[in-house]
């Protein structure tokens, strides 16, 4: 018997008995995790990530340096196991003499950041704007749909761009540009969720037992889409880090001496040639973070998707 | 078939207007005055402001405007570079060229490499074979290629010493554009060892751009033919005694390569976000850099043009995939 199976037969066993919601909820989620355990490389995905959470909240304390401290004596060292590195500089310095690992370190605070805050903006509006598209239909619909396919119609890292030459450069302007850019998934998911499913039977009935439109609309079909919506987040928090350091890696993101990876690969450029270091641990930041939380998006699929689970 | 194509064509138009409205908007939502930003820091006096004023039509109102930038467009007008002074549209057919070829060698390597890849995952699906090219996949999926562009200098250009850093041929070699292809142009002009220098800077730009593309397609082949493989006509073959090669070559790829031609149309949005970051690196002289260099030089006359251009070449690659899907998968012309 396996893992499901012997917790339906929990449930089941109890019949004629109401099952609280409790431990409606409890069975909800470790079956959930069975099935998201089931992928190895989620549960990679989320302890690497799990690591980068913890070094971003206790940056101060991990970091053996300040971020933005110049060393004069220290220009260009390269990292502790080459010839000339030092272990107080464990991945060497920068131009400027600045330590690479505790800007690493607390760049991870900024992508993080970056992930949550254009997550939340890009979800709020996007489910807004799709749950009303979706269920009031008509001219409204039509209306926000062709501005969605406005949005999608251009390339995403140039609107951005275009976005943030109007807003002016820096980190704020450019988190407001990407959420705009990625709003419009979550606009046509939670339409198309909300399409399927305003005509089921536990939404009419709630309509004739007299509930709301707000009502109908936040708490009895929005947690039926929820789903798609969250691996989709997933996919939005990785795809908002990456377009943020292109952001600013073209120079138009977070501004120079802040610790954003993009930022410092930027200010590396001109050193490839002579201090590989220099540009290959940021990137490696930026890599190992976004394929860590694509990794767990693609277990949360598994998981949360049922059409999935039969296969 | 021309009934689907029409309407297709219909759902186009209204995104058409939505984009130009946006390039339109875009000089009058940059902040500060548009004359005084184009007269830049040399500053202007009143009464040239007042002609400026009338030549570009800012003392007119909005909709005539708006009707007026349309107009222009329709008849290829799309303003001049205020940097360069030369009409934007010529300058875009210019560049347009180089952003191609680099596109182009980038959806066929990544088509050449994805497919097969996707195929033999799904084949031999849970295997180590499977989980590795797969993995591979996600990693390129996650790639911030920027950086992944940095990297394959600093191996082969710099380490290697193999290839060029910059450009699109040596310095060496000069002839006039016929194509604007520099591989098709480097054999028609017969210089000696011209086509080799050609290909030789095109090779690490293509890698980079084709990697997101290359990590989409695979992942999209193998569960398209994850699917397929599920199928009954599948099954059907495998019972009748079908090799092996032939029910995947015959029965199962054609089927799944269906939803694939969309992902590979839809591929075409990140390769213009791919040739902005890819032309920069590579210093690439196509219309993404072309783009960058506008914005960070204000010469906003482009970046409106290029906007529309660059949108408006995305829709009608979009439009032909959806006919083109239309063609193959007849079930969903209605």
């Amino acid at each position: 018997m396996t893992h499901i199976e012997a917790q339906k037969t929990e449930i089941d066993g109890q019949q004629g008995r109401p099952v609280s919601a409790w431990a409606m909820r409890r069975a909800m989620l470790s079956e959930f995790w069975y099935y998201f355990s089931q992928n190895k490389g989620a549960v990679i995905g989320l302890v690497v990530f799990s690591i980068i959470v913890f070094l971003a909240v206790f940056a101060p304390i991990i970091a053996p340096h300040s971020p933005s401290l110049q060393n004069r004596q220290a220009l260009i060292l390269p990292p502790a196991w080459m010839d000339g590195g030092s272990w107080s500089y464990p991945l060497g310095t920068d131009a400027v003499g600045r330590d690479i690992f505790s800007r690493l370190i607390f760049g991870a605070r900024f992508s993080l950041f970056i992930g949550v805050v254009v997550v939340a903006l890009s979800v709020s509006v996007g489910v807004f704007v799709g749950l009303i598209a979706g269920f009031f239909r008509g001219w409204i619909d039509t209306a926000i749909m062709r501005v969605m396919d406005v949005i999608l119609a251009f390339p995403s890292l140039l609107l951005a761009l275009v976005l943030v030459a109007i807003l002016g450069p820096g980190l704020t302007n450019a988190m407001i540009a990407i959420a705009l850019i990625l709003q419009p998934h979550f606009v046509r998911l939670t339409r198309a969720a909300v399409l399927s499913e305003r005509e089921r039977e536990y939404v009419i009935s709630a309509r004739v037992a007299g509930a709301g439109k707000l009502r109908l609309m936040f708490v009895t079909i929005l947690p039926n889409c929820l789903a798609p919506l969250i691996v989709q987040g997933t996919l939005a928090f990785s795809n908002a880090i990456l377009d943020a350091a292109a952001l600013g890696f073209l120079g138009v993101g977070a501004q120079p001496p802040t610790p954003e990876w993009g930022t410092m690969l930027a200010e590396a450029r001109e050193f490839i040639l002579r201090a590989w270091w220099v540009v290959t641990f940021p990137g490696l930041a930026i890599l190992t973070t976004v394929l860590a939380i694509n990794l767990m998006g693609d277990g949360l699929r598994d998981a949360l998707d049922p059409k999935l689970k039969q296969s | 078939m021309l009934r689907f194509f029409l309407y297709r064509l219909a759902l186009v138009i209204p995104t058409f207007i939505g984009v130009s409205i946006v390039a339109f908007a875009f000089i009058r939502l940059l902040p500060g005055d548009p004359i005084l930003l184009l007269a830049g820091e040399r500053g202007i006096t009143p009464e040239r402001y007042e002609q400026l004023q009338a030549v570009y039509g800012f003392d007119r109102p909005v909709i005539v405007q708006y009707l007026d930038y349309v107009a222009g467009i329709l008849q290829g007008d799309l303003g001049t570079s205020l940097v360069t002074k030369r009409p934007v549209l010529q300058e875009f057919f210019t560049l347009f060229p180089a952003t191609l070829e680099l596109a182009l060698c980038a959806i066929i390597l990544a088509v050449v490499i994805g497919i097969p890849a996707g195929v033999f995952a799904a084949v031999k699906r849970g295997s180590w074979f499977d989980q590795s090219i797969m993995g591979v996949a996600l990693t390129g999926y996650s790639m911030p290629i920027f950086w992944w562009g940095l990297l394959l200098i600093i191996f082969f250009s710099g380490f290697l010493g193999w290839t060029p850093v910059s450009g699109r041929i040596s310095l060496l070699f000069f002839f006039e554009p016929v194509t604007g292809f520099m591989l098709i142009d480097s054999l028609l002009s017969g210089q000696a060892g011209a086509f080799k220098s050609a290909v030789s800077h095109l090779i690490l730009p293509t890698i980079v751009l084709a990697t997101i593309p290359l990590a989409v397609i695979a992942r999209q082949t193998r569960s398209a033919m994850l699917e397929v493989l599920g199928e009954d006509y599948v099954r059907t073959a495998k019972s009748k005694g079908l090799a092996p090669k032939r029910i995947i070559g015959l029965h199962a790829l054609r089927n799944a390569l269906i939803p694939v031609v969309t992902t590979i149309g839809l591929q075409v949005g990140v390769l213009m976000t791919g040739a902005i970051l890819t032309e920069t690196i590579f210093s690439w002289p196509g219309i993404g850099k072309w783009m960058i260099d506008s914005v960070g030089k204000r010469d906003y006359a482009v970046v409106q043009g290029g906007l529309l251009l660059i949108a408006s070449v995305i829709m009608i690659v979009n439009l032909a995939v959806d006919v083109l899907y239309g063609f193959i998968n007849p079930r969903i012309r209605r």
